[in-house]
């Protein structure tokens, strides 16, 4: 943990400098009380008061926020950016060791010529994915998250501003393996891409629903091991449906390159719609009066 | 981890509320959380108070509570209740529910001063 205020996210690094994200820069994170105010006519609606009104009444304030609103506000910032410069983003959930890494350095070696790339990298500690990933030739940032387990919003958002991201290309992003939590941080991605390797049984969908509910696309990967282990294909597609009705599955080895072409043509339909897509004006409309 | 970071994204907006609104101390912060989401309240509990030592939170009472997971089948169209995003739907047993409620974790109110 920090040594400063404990905080685990200060641990987060970006190619081993540390990253001091600037909403909690800006916020106070570090947990400094706020000194006593003069106390004002509360602005917010009192529901009710359990003293008599006066100075430093206890009061009831009605808040109603979710809390991953600033993580959603971030997202939505790099979303409009993405969508902005027609960027394709995929965002690669899978537990440790389903084939993430594999599964990019072939993609890319598919499609470098024809595509422009940049991939940001997800992990605890190292920087070996990144450096499988620059072997490729494909300009890479990793962030480290320490103790964090997941990536969020303003993480990408660091990373992305180092990088070079030419207008209509394509990156992506390798989450931290994980199969729990990363489902439910918005990083302003087009597409969660899912992985599941036949060595991890056909029941991960039941016992992480979070992940497959919110996934866009599941991979099959290690198809080449199907002779080895007890796996049921099937099953494992009907598992997914409870949670996920309809979930696109692609069944693949990204070690063998059998199903790759399939995920290649995914990837195809996927970036023609980012390019395709008229950007909406989102700067609110004034109106002229006079 | 995962519960740290949600605990202290809950001080920090405590935080913006108390510029905003001008206290100085919070004495209980009612949490709504969804069964189907994806936070252990118990680790919540124990990093929140971590994270709130040194804060205008310091000691609040942290009452969390429970909402329960409602989804939407489109085979029978009626809402059903469930505890996990796999269950069917009690009516007619369809799997693949349309979540509907249960899945948010929000902060409801504050006891302030
Ligand atoms: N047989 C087989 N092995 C594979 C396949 N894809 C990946 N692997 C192996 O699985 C191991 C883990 O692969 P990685 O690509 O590092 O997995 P990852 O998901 O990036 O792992 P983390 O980043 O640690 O979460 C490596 O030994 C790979 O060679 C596959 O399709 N078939
Ligand atoms: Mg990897
Ligand atoms: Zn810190
Ligand atoms: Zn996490
Ligand atoms: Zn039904």
């Amino acid at each position: 943990m920090c040594t400063t205020c404990g905080c685990s996210t200060h641990k987060a690094r970006i190619f081993g400098v540390s990253d001091t994200p600037h909403h909690r820069a800006q916020t106070r994170l570090h947990y400094r009380s706020i000194p006593p105010q003069t106390v004002q006519e509360p602005q917010a609606v009192t529901l009710s008061a359990t003293h008599a009104p006066g100075m430093n009444a206890k009061r009831i304030l009605r808040i109603e926020r979710d809390i991953l609103t600033q993580n959603d506000a971030q997202a939505r910032q790099n979303r409009d950016y993405f969508s902005k410069h027609h960027i394709l983003v995929l965002n690669l959930l899978s537990s440790p060791g389903s084939g993430k890494t594999t599964l990019l350095v072939n993609t890319i070696r598919k499609l470098r010529e024809r595509l422009p790339m940049a991939v940001i990298e997800g992990d605890q500690q190292t920087d070996r994915d990144a450096k499988r990933i620059r072997a490729t030739g494909v300009p890479v940032i990793q962030i480290n998250t320490g103790k964090g387990c997941h990536l969020d919003a303003h993480m990408v958002n660091r990373a992305m501003q180092q990088l070079p991201l030419q207008d209509g290309g394509l990156l992506f992003i390798e989450n931290v393996g994980n199969l729990v939590c990363p489902a439910s941080f918005d990083l302003g991605e087009t597409h969660k891409v899912v992985l599941l390797s036949v060595t991890e049984g056909e029941d991960k969908p039941l016992k992480y629903p979070d992940m497959f509910h919110v996934a866009h696309l599941l991979l099959l990967n290690k198809c080449d091991l199907l002779p080895y282990v007890d796996f049921d294909m099937d099953q494992a597609v009907q598992y997914a449906y409870r949670i996920h009705p309809g979930l696109p599955v692609i069944s693949l080895s990204a070690t063998l390159g059998e199903g790759m072409a399939t995920w290649l043509d995914w990837i195809e339909t996927a970036h023609q719609g980012v390019a395709g897509k008229q950007v909406p004006d989102t700067s609110p409309a004034v109106l002229q009066l006079d | 981890m995962h519960e740290m970071s949600l605990a202290e994204n809950v001080l920090q907006m405590i935080e913006e509320a108390a510029q905003a609104q001008h206290f100085s101390r919070v004495h209980t912060v009612w949490l709504e959380i969804g069964q189907l989401a994806c936070v252990e309240p118990q680790s919540l509990r124990f990093y929140f108070d971590i994270v709130t030592q040194d804060s205008i939170a310091r000691n609040a009472k942290l009452e969390i509570i429970d909402k329960a997971g409602q989804g939407w089948c489109n085979a029978c169209r009626h809402l059903t209740r469930i505890s996990s995003r796999h269950d069917a739907c009690e009516n007619c047993g369809s799997y693949g529910l349309q979540i509907t409620d249960g899945d948010s974790m929000r902060i409801s109110e504050l006891e302030v001063e």
